[in-house]
């Protein structure tokens, strides 16, 4: 019993993660009907850009107080922003003329642009995975065998945040209510006077941004990069976007969190789990999309209208 | 006339090479870049003439390759000979093509294209995880050595040269037809108009399920050839890159076309197996500490993406596919035309 | 044995009735027309007949043989083949290639000789390109048969999904709209094709908005308005009938 609730713990965290940078394939699918490959890699990206401001400012050893406090602002904003930048540059410079292409086409360009990261990376930081300061405290409640760390109330607390932040804007502003005109019909929305780059821009700026605090808490939370990471996390915040319901920003959280839950309970109770908790998932990619594709909060559209 | 006389040439040229040729490493360059010569051609079938974006395709490789690994060396002490082994795994790999293919037959493109990616990545990773048949990470090898009337392959590449050329020919052969019959206009409808075919005649199920089935046994006889001469199987060879660089073969090549599938295939092997290691080399040795194959992924990448950006019909393009990514750059609703009236979009809710 | 029966057809979309109790036959050898102001519900019922929607409710019969919820394919096996609102030609398929693959359903060939080339195939593949050519003889669009069907003007791509339609030899012919952006003299034309091809003794029902078209060429005319029939009868019965006239021009009360 305590083993399971350890996992699930450890699931809520890593679904954190998972609904962080689900939230982006949500976005950029719900309004140009693209499966943005090369955002697993951004989120990757996000981490790296963590590493690389906490040893430009020299962080060693574990922070406290307010000088904590302002690293973690400093960084998250940092990775944000740079991981938003190279989102809407992507879109920019990859996506936007092939947006009235046959669907095949922008999906090979993001494949490509995933690469073009992934070796990016690669080059950058080595083919190793490696290491990123431990500056978190990590103090641990414990509840009778139960433990929860700091790291993981860090990254739940990140993702609700994040997600409630996401609806209000997308519910109370202009922009946001932009975004849901162009998801529904662009054609509309442009002659309402809407101009659609800018709202795709800002999808991409928001969406990659998420992934971009993604990558951050990550960093925190397993203390290592590497730079192929982003495929398969990429690969599995998408089931969860689908599994929420694709285009629906709860049902990316909930998508990503239970997936997260899936994954720790599998590694945890299946024989030699760890090996098989990706296939666990991908199988639950290949059921939602078969037997439920518009996925839990997704509307079921009982018959072609 | 003389394209008749120029292929003819091309052809002598193919079967005499390694008797002029007598580099070993050349000879079993070829043969390698033969069998993505060979995976390239099965992918055009399933991407290329039906539609279906298959980002999985290494897995049917990688059935290919391990079904003559267990079935055919010291694993499980079965010996079935290679040349009846080149069906067999040929026919496994078709069976898996119709399984793997089935969940996704009803979705839509983008969707399938993830699915396969999916079953891409859990194939391999089953071989990884059933250690106690495929060895697992170490791989099986010590596979049977195949004989031609008595006499054995060797550690020479040509016996494998020719075998490779041999299939080859086969699959252009039986693709051509595919392309101009019955089954080869379904595909077309299908990939223009899923509701319009269905009005013709066309069981869309089984027509896609074909599509899947003969590409994935293209894939499997490669598999069968490329593990009896590498005389080892491991997981990580058949990991996601390999799919995307048969993919990457097509849409140099021109997907649809099949010289252009040939050409893409080859430059492409060509690049990573000789210009990458040899310009590394050449620099080493100016003193340059730079190793272009390090690059290699990036180079994949810059392709996909300019080749989608500037000539997505590839550089020999099928004069269909050409039309078609022109007119739908140029005229949005015919591109969405995919989208049928009777589907709603997700839109962007919370 | 009717030769082609709608009893009760029912169609339900969640609480939108698109389709409500609707019967009604078709005399073989005949030219039908269903019209209705929009909304009506008359290409639904055109997607229930050849399998794209299943009724909630009712039978639709095909020569004595229950058709609803057969997969479109099979419907069109049976004999029955139709054209579209929005044309949904191959686009980049040339006009033979379309009406060749129209004939998809009489063809024998399978895979195994697809992938030989066996001399049956090749024969085959040559009956049914001499097929498409006659039938693209019979639209007047011989001319036409190498280019790609997005090329072709308007009206030629309307008779091509007609020449398209009539390749696999149905007994049961549905147009929907077929004179949708046609020109007076097109429209002349149509109408001879349409009778045309009742002579060769394929059925023919229509779906049209243009009321002389309608009136010239159909011989019996199904009227319907929200999902319902509301009249049905010779042309000349259905034109002067009063809900038909209050259904297309809205009430007459008070009207000034």
């Amino acid at each position: 019993m305590d083993v399971l609730l350890q996992q699930l713990i450890n699931g809520l965290s890593l679904g954190g993660i998972y609904a962080l940078i689900a939230l982006g394939y949500t976005m950029v699918y719900g309004i140009i009907e693209l499966i943005n490959f090369a955002h697993g890699d951004v989120y990757t990206l996000g981490t790296f850009f963590s590493l690389a401001i906490l040893t430009g400012i020299g962080v060693t050893g574990e922070l406290h107080g307010f000088t904590l406090l302002g690293v973690i602002v400093l960084v998250v904003v940092a990775s944000m922003l740079l991981c938003g930048i190279t989102g809407v540059l992507i879109e920019r410079l990859a996506y936007r003329r092939l947006r009235n292409a046959p669907r095949l086409a922008p999906l090979i360009t993001a494949i490509g642009v995933s690469f073009i990261l992934e070796n990016v990376m690669q080059l950058w930081k080595g083919p190793s995975p490696i290491p990123l300061p431990e500056f978190f405290p990590n103090p641990s409640l414990q509840l009778g065998n139960v433990a929860i760390s700091a790291k993981s109330v860090l990254v739940i607390a990140v993702a609700i945040g994040m997600m409630v932040a996401l609806q209000l804007f997308i519910y109370n502003t202009k922009m946001g209510k932009a975004m849901r005109a162009t998801a529904q019909d662009r054609d509309a929305a442009q002659l309402m006077g809407i101009n659609i780059n800018t709202t795709i821009a800002v999808t991409f700026l928001i969406g990659s941004a998420l992934a971009g605090a993604a990558g951050f808490v990550s960093g925190i939370y397993y203390g290592t990069t590497w730079f192929f990471n982003g495929f398969e996390a990429g690969l599995k915040a998408f089931t969860a976007a689908v599994l929420g319901g694709i285009g629906n920003v709860a049902g990316a959280m909930l998508g990503g969190f239970l997936i997260g839950l899936i994954e720790a309970i599998a590694t945890q109770y299946i024989p030699s789990g760890a090996q098989w908790s990706n296939v666990v998932v991908f199988s639950v990619l290949v059921l939602v999309l078969v037997f439920r594709p518009s996925g839990l909060l997704g509307e079921s559209l009982p018959e072609k209208v | 006339m003389l394209k008749g006389l120029g292929i003819a040439a091309l052809g002598l040229l193919v079967l005499v090479y390694p008797l002029l040729d007598h580099n070993n490493a050349h000879v079993d360059f070829l043969t390698n870049a033969g069998a993505f010569i060979l995976l390239a051609l099965g992918l055009n079938i399933v991407v290329g003439f039906a539609g279906l974006l298959d980002l999985g395709y290494a897995a049917f490789f990688a059935i290919g390759s391990y079904s003559f690994a267990l079935l055919s060396s010291q694993q499980f002490e079965i010996h079935i000979p290679f040349w009846v082994m080149l069906f067999l795994a040929s026919a496994i790999a078709a069976i898996f093509g119709i399984l793997l293919g089935a969940p996704t037959l009803r979705l839509r493109g983008d969707y399938l294209a993830i699915v396969t990616l999916g079953f891409g990545e859990i194939v391999p990773q089953t071989f990884l995880n059933l250690s106690q048949w495929t060895n697992g990470p170490n791989g099986i090898s010590s596979l049977d050595q195949p004989s031609f009337f008595g006499r054995a392959f060797g550690f020479s590449a040509t016996p494998y040269y020719y075998v490779i050329i041999a299939l080859i020919a086969i699959a252009i052969l039986l693709a051509s037809n595919l392309q101009n019959s019955r089954l080869g206009r379904a595909w077309m409808a299908i990939r223009e108009d899923e509701l319009a075919a269905r009005h013709m005649g066309v069981n869309t199920t089984t027509t896609k399920l074909a599509a899947f089935a003969l590409g994935a046994s293209f894939s499997g006889m490669a598999g069968c050839v490329y593990a009896a001469k590498l005389d080892l199987v491991s997981p990580d060879q058949f990991q996601f890159n390999v799919s995307v660089l048969v993919l990457s073969m097509l849409v140099l090549g021109g997907m649809g076309n099949i010289v252009g599938v040939i050409v893409g295939s080859f430059i492409l092997s060509f690049i990573n197996s000789f210009l990458l290691p040899q310009s590394t080399a050449l620099a080493q040795s100016v003193g340059l500490h730079l190793d272009f194959t390090n690059y290699r992924f990036m180079l994949y990448g810059f392709i996909l993406v300019a080749m989608m950006l500037f000539r997505p019909e590839g550089l020999i393009p099928s004069r269909q596919r050409k039309a078609e990514f022109k007119e739908a750059m140029k005229d949005p609703h015919l591109a969405s035309q995919e989208q049928e009236e009777y589907e709603e979009r997700p839109g962007l809710t919370v | 044995m009717t030769f082609f029966k709608l009893t009760d057809v029912r169609k339900a979309f969640g609480g939108l009735v698109a389709v409500n109790d609707l019967s009604f036959e078709i005399v073989p050898g005949s030219i039908v027309a269903m019209i209705g102001p929009n909304g009506a519900g008359k290409s639904t019922v055109f997607n229930l007949i050849t399998g794209i929607y299943t009724p909630t409710n009712g039978r639709i019969e095909l020569e004595g043989q229950t058709i609803n919820g057969l997969r479109t394919d099979k419907v069109t096996a049976l004999g029955i083949a139709r054209t579209f609102q929005n044309i949904r030609l191959f686009a980049f398929m040339s006009a033979l290639d379309n009406v060749m693959t129209g004939r998809h359903s009489r063809m024998h060939c399978q895979l195994f000789e697809s992938l030989l080339h066996t001399p049956r195939q090749r024969k085959e593949e040559k009956i049914v390109r001499e097929r498409a050519r006659e039938l693209l003889r019979f639209v007047d669009l011989e001319r036409d048969a190498d280019n790609y069907a997005r090329n072709l003007p308007y009206g030629h791509q309307r008779r091509l999904e007609i020449a398209r339609a009539l390749a696999s030899d149905p007994k049961l012919l549905l147009l929907d709209e077929p004179a949708a952006g046609m020109n007076p003299k097109e429209k002349e034309d149509l109408i001879k094709l349409i009778r045309r091809i009742r002579d060769t003794g394929v059925t023919v029902f229509l779906i049209e908005h243009d009321m002389n078209l309608v009136m010239n060429v159909s011989e019996r005319v199904t009227v319907l308005d929200h999902g319902e029939k509301i009249c049905e009868g010779l042309p000349v019965e259905v034109r002067n009938d009063e809900r038909v006239i209050e259904a297309y021009l809205g009430r007459a009360e008070g009207a000034a």
